[in-house]
């Protein structure tokens, strides 16, 4: 890597090295159901390349079935890609085994959307907060008591919870005690899976400035996996656009929602209902539904439901275009647009 | 307009083990013929056990007290054949899951058809014709391809709008929406939003739309009321609600809302957590949390007009003080007279 260190969009420094780095990630499953005859592949992930800067707040949003929990199981390394890499600071993931994915492990640490199902019910709050600390034999005995104690208030919880057991709690709290284990090991990222779609408005918002915090105070870098964006604005840096296994935009939070360049993305926004009675929607943009991934459409993946399509997009599948500041997408139309400007 | 809906001082109880758990608590609401009325709150606050005490769907553990009125008609006690008389007819439901509502081993229009054949003497033919065209109406492509489908072979989105169908098959004069949209993906929702709203253009449909999204609330509905720990607190026209909301509650639950401007990890919250409803507080039920408590919120604050359309219940109210000061002497002149008799 050159010297090419700068200040993304983020305002935080782009290291040379980014922390977590994603190429040309695919990841196919077999179906053998149905209809479908042997041999049939859903495309779940096809080809997805995103960086990740320390201490920077990535959201990956998109529909279901866009793929997007699907990749962040692939950079957790819950499942294996079926190509390309996921290489976090320096290190391919993919190719990782004993003591280095151990210690990948304790860096990188996930948050999942319903925290009842990822803590054992039968283990009291302290010995699920407690549990990368044992794995990982991190400290003393005595100095994990203490660090269970601080990780508990530093999520906002009485370390008197501790003897709590999950049913006991409110989602809320749940949440904070599954924030709570994962950064029991200190981790440089976590990657949150719809951590806040299960929680009511009032408690969603106590669970996003928790993780506001923790990225400022901590410089931890957060990938961000969610379908809302009101929340995804508000809570990232960068934001990068799913389709059907692709990202087809990419760039600034601010950028890709000040002037998205995708008719996906467009849409995308437009359907937000906004919590605003004198900005009522007009008719919906986008009519259909999202293909198959089984059998994905030919050329860009959107066509089959783009307002704007042309017959290049049955064909030819666009390429990423830069529209300046790291702000792209993969479009034929707004590549043309920025090409030859009206 | 004439209220299609009256709910008049509603309590909801559910007997839990040895605990009484006070689920809905006092509530009263007019609803209008052919408007869209949104029913809004977190979890727990009784918004659903309210509609569903509405169309007498709740479990034998549950006493409702107070009556219910459809067009003119108490709900409350209404014998169950009676009831089913109604459901599916003249009042029916949307629910979230769609598969709560769908068989999962029967052709979708057959199910479409058959609400129309449970309470309408039509033959098999006439309902088949009529199912066909409610599938198409509702947005689902080659509707005639589709009809013989089991339901696991639509998406989420249309596997809604079967279950939307099925809902206007009578053309009822109330349709309950109980979170219609919550488990569909944004680009669907707006197009369920837009049926909902097609459906009351064309039909006059009123909508009781239950649901905890206010943006939801923002681009359909007419009314809002927001509920909180089973008591109304505020009901209001929307443009009222989101410009200049009165209760507490919902100020706050407006200002949790996350949105760009706001800096990153200075949202609002609401600090402390929805009191245990077997145990609720003794006057309003958001005062342990409220910033501005005061002592008389150790009574319950009666609802009032604010302004003609504006309803709030809190002792913050001059409407609110008002009417206890009246309700008190109505209290105290109901006494004298029963001394006197």
């Amino acid at each position: 890597m050159n010297a090419m260190a700068a200040i993304s969009a983020s305002g935080i420094a782009v290291q040379d090295r980014p922390l977590l780095r994603v190429e040309g990630l695919v990841k196919r499953f077999p179906v053998h159901s149905g209809m479908f005859r042997r041999g049939a592949q859903l495309h779940a992930v096809e080809g997805v390349s995103l960086d990740v800067a320390p201490g920077e707040v990535l959201a990956v949003v998109g529909e279901s079935g866009s793929g997007k929990s699907t990749l962040a199981r692939c950079i957790l390394r819950l499942i294996d890609p079926t190509a390309g890499r996921v290489v976090f600071d320096g290190e391919d993931v993919t190719a990782m085994t004993g003591r280095s994915l151990n210690a990948f492990r304790q860096r990188v640490q996930p948050v999942f959307q319903d925290p009842f199902s990822s803590l054992d019910p039968r283990w009291t709050v302290g010995r699920s907060v407690r549990e990368a600390l044992d794995a990982h034999a991190i400290g003393t005995k005595n100095e994990r008591d203490a660090r269970v104690a601080d990780l508990l208030d530093r999520v906002g919880l009485s370390p008197a919870l501790a003897v709590r057991r999950p049913h006991e709690l409110s989602g809320g709290q749940r949440q904070r005690v599954g924030i709570a284990a994962a950064l029991a090991p200190s981790p440089a990222l976590i990657v949150a899976d719809e951590p806040v779609s299960a929680l009511d408005v009032s408690v969603q918002a106590q669970v996003l400035n928790l993780l506001s915090d923790l990225q400022r105070d901590l410089q931890l870098a957060i990938l961000f996996v969610a379908h809302d964006l009101s929340v995804v604005e508000h809570i990232s840096h960068r934001v990068a656009v799913m389709y059907l296994g692709r990202i087809v935009e990419t760039g600034a939070t601010e950028d890709v929602f000040r002037d998205p360049q995708h008719p996906y993305t467009q849409a995308l926004l437009a359907a937000i209902p906004l919590p605003d009675p004198s900005q009522r929607l007009r008719a919906p943009e986008l009519r259909g539904e999202i293909p198959s991934p089984i059998s994905p459409p030919s050329g860009c993946r959107f066509h089959t439901r783009c307002p704007v399509a042309i017959a290049r997009c049955t064909e030819e599948d666009p390429e990423m275009t830069d529209f300046g500041g790291g702000h792209q997408a993969a479009c034929h139309i707004a590549r043309a647009r920025r090409e030859q400007p009206a | 307009m004439t209220a299609i809906l009256e709910i008049d001082r509603v309590d909801v109880r559910f007997q839990v083990g040895n605990t009484d758990v006070s689920a809905v608590s006092d509530v009263s609401l007019q609803i209008s013929e052919g408007e869209i009325f949104g029913l809004v709150g977190e979890s727990g606050c009784g918004k659903t056990t309210l509609a569903l005490a509405l169309i007498g769907l709740l479990p034998g553990t549950a006493e409702v007290q107070g009556a219910i009125r459809f067009q003119g008609r108490d709900l409350v006690g209404l014998p169950d054949d009676q009831m089913r008389g109604l459901r599916g007819d003249r009042i029916s439901m949307v629910f979230q899951d769609p598969m709560t509502s769908l068989d999962p081993c029967f052709a979708v229009g057959d199910q479409v058809a058959e609400t129309i054949r449970a309470h309408r003497p039509v033959d098999r033919r006439t309902a088949r014709d009529r199912a066909l065209q409610l599938l198409h109406d509702v947005g689902i492509p080659e509707a005639g391809r589709r009809y013989g489908d089991p339901p696991h072979h639509l998406s989420g989105g249309m596997r809604q709008r079967v279950v939307i169908a099925t809902a206007v098959a009578n053309e009822p004069a109330l349709l309950l929406a109980d979170e219609p949209t919550t488990a569909l993906d944004v680009t669907i929702q707006s197009q369920v939003l837009d049926l909902l709203r097609e459906l009351r253009r064309t039909h006059h449909t009123t909508i009781l739309l239950i649901t905890h999204d206010l943006g939801v609330v923002a681009q359909l509905c007419d009314r809002v009321g927001v509920m909180y720990a089973g008591q109304l607190v505020e009901v209001a026209p929307v443009e009222e609600i989101f410009r200049a909301p009165r209760h507490p509650y919902t100020q706050a639950l407006l200002a949790a809302l996350p949105t760009a401007a706001q800096k990153r990890g200075a949202l609002r919250v609401i600090e402390g957590r929805v009191p245990d409803l077997s145990d609720p507080p003794p006057g309003c039920r958001f005062a342990p949390r409220c910033p501005h408590r005061m002592t008389e919120c150790d009574r319950v604050p009666p609802i009032a007009a604010e302004a003609p359309d504006h309803l709030v219940a809190c002792w913050l109210s001059e409407a609110t003080q008002a009417a206890a000061g009246t309700s008190a002497a109505e209290r105290s002149a109901g006494r004298s007279r029963g001394a006197s008799a």
